[in-house]
């Protein structure tokens, strides 16, 4: 099990290798489809973005609500092959990396080659394990999409595999 | 004649809302547990402790298995001798929606599916009713996650096909879903009658224990093959490799008409949830 902390660089995802498990403590931000569609839009419009994306991960999760007293419910990765189509514009500018569970497309397989960026997965249907992970959560943008809203996360040893390490390795394609 | 009043079925539904999302069930935990210790592919191995530890923390704590606490689908068979006081579809429906709400499980529902524009909601429930002899009614929901749910197949085949061409439909389906869909995975298959029947088939097949052996012994027969043919595609738990793709395959047919052979296939998760209740 690797230690991976925030906050991240380049460097340090280099040295990740396809297949390997890590343990991670820092921030993320949660963006599924509709957040997708209006972050893109925001930059085909040439305008700024509510939350700064260089450097971070974006977590494929929409998730529970919080019981009282609770940070978060279940909170499990959604299937990032949707977000296939709006990942590699995201890398261009300035994501470091995305999480979520399944295979990608080749476009999202390049631009993370191209750009040395990263793609995890993380245990896939187990929200209500994933959730003890979660130790802060705060609302950042969109509200209105209810779930779909973009959060930002404190994890700590948020358990990720390498699916895809920056030299396009998938472990996707390696286990078959 | 007997007589059930609407509050008993919100009060029971109510319950049976939470008690699917946050309990395993028990078929799918023991398969679980069999090919977590039947693997020896590190990363799997790791994917089946993550989801039966899940399981625990879920039921322990009262949280959703998993965040896609899904679109609910509810099978409702209604003894002819009964008398609901009350409009059971609107009392499911709203029951269902208020277990939700209390479980603090996630509204999924958009009710504008092309404009995408609604505050999302908790229903309404699919709801497929059937009347039956008898004097109970038989609740069933399964709250169907739509990262496999995505992965659903229909083929019109011919009457005069090949039952290996149905097979290969059947695995083909299964390996375009890959690693998307939060294998291992059980499939449900529905062979016969109509195209949005042998649909309803293929979801009623979920909803049979993994450890059952078919009566039919064609279909016993079938279903073991088709568990060895998609175990072979090594897309194991989480798309990780290892030997379980599939934990288990259950097939109904139903009659159907000269010119056709509808196939339908449902895939789900391992997150494989439902509960009854019978009143
Ligand atoms: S496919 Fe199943 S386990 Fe995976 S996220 Fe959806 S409901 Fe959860």
């Amino acid at each position: 099990m690797i230690k991976l902390e925030a906050p991240l660089t380049k460097e340090k995802i280099k040295k990740l290798h396809c297949g390997q498990e890590v343990v991670y403590d820092g921030m993320l931000y949660t963006a599924r489809d509709q957040a997708h569609k209006r972050i893109i839009k925001l930059l085909k419009d040439n305008k700024k973005l509510p939350f700064d994306i260089e450097g971070k991960l974006i977590y494929y999760c929409g998730p529970n609500p919080a019981a009282p007293g609770k940070v978060i419910g279940a909170c499990g990765p959604t299937t990032s092959a949707r977000m296939d189509a709006f990942t590699p514009e995201l890398l261009k500018n300035g994501l470091l990396g995305t999480i979520g569970k399944g295979e990608r497309s080749q476009e999202v397989v390049q631009a993370i080659k191209r750009y040395a960026g990263i793609y995890f997965s993380t245990y896939a249907g187990c929200g209500a394990l994933l959730a003890q992970r979660v130790k802060k959560r705060e609302l950042v943008c969109f509200e209105d999409l209810g779930t779909e809203a973009v959060f930002s996360f404190e994890v700590k040893d948020f358990p990720l595999i390498v699916a895809i390490d920056c030299k396009g390795e998938s472990i996707y394609e390696q286990s078959r | 004649m007997r007589i059930v009043e609407a509050g008993i079925i919100k009060d029971k539904v109510k319950s049976l809302a939470i008690n699917a999302n946050v309990k395993i069930r028990s078929d799918v935990l023991r398969a679980l547990k069999n090919a977590y210790e039947g693997e020896k592919n590190r990363l799997s191995r790791s994917a089946f402790k993550a989801i039966i530890d899940n399981a625990e923390i879920a039921f322990k704590n009262k949280l959703a298995i998993c965040q896609d606490t899904g679109l609910p689908v509810v099978f409702v068979e209604i003894g002819s001798s009964v008398f609901i006081n009350g409009n059971i579809t609107k009392i499911i429906t709203d029951a269902v929606a208020q277990g939700y709400r209390e479980g603090f499980f996630r509204a999924s529902i958009q009710k504008d599916p092309l404009n995408r524009n609604q505050k999302l909601s908790y229903g309404p429930a699919i709801m497929h009713t059937d009347i039956v002899t008898g004097g109970k009614i038989k609740i069933t929901l399964l709250p169907k996650g739509f990262g496999s749910e995505n992965k659903s197949k229909l083929k019109m085949f011919n009457p005069t096909s090949p039952l290996a061409d149905i097979e290969e439909f059947i695995v083909e389906a299964v390996k375009a879903a890959g690693a998307t869909a939060c294998p291992p995975y059980i499939i449900g298959v529905g062979i016969g009658a109509t195209a949005d029947y042998a649909g309803l088939l293929a979801k009623k097949a979920l909803l049979i224990s993994i450890n059952s052996v078919n009566k039919d012994k064609q279909l016993a027969v079938l279903e073991q093959r088709l568990l060895k043919k998609i175990n072979k595609l090594r897309i194991g738990a989480f798309g990780f490799g290892g030997k379980f793709t599939a934990l288990g395959i259950k097939v109904i047919c139903a009659p159907t008409h000269i010119a056709g052979l509808p196939v339908a296939v449902n895939i789900s998760c391992h997150a494989l949830r439902s509960a009854s209740v019978v009143i």
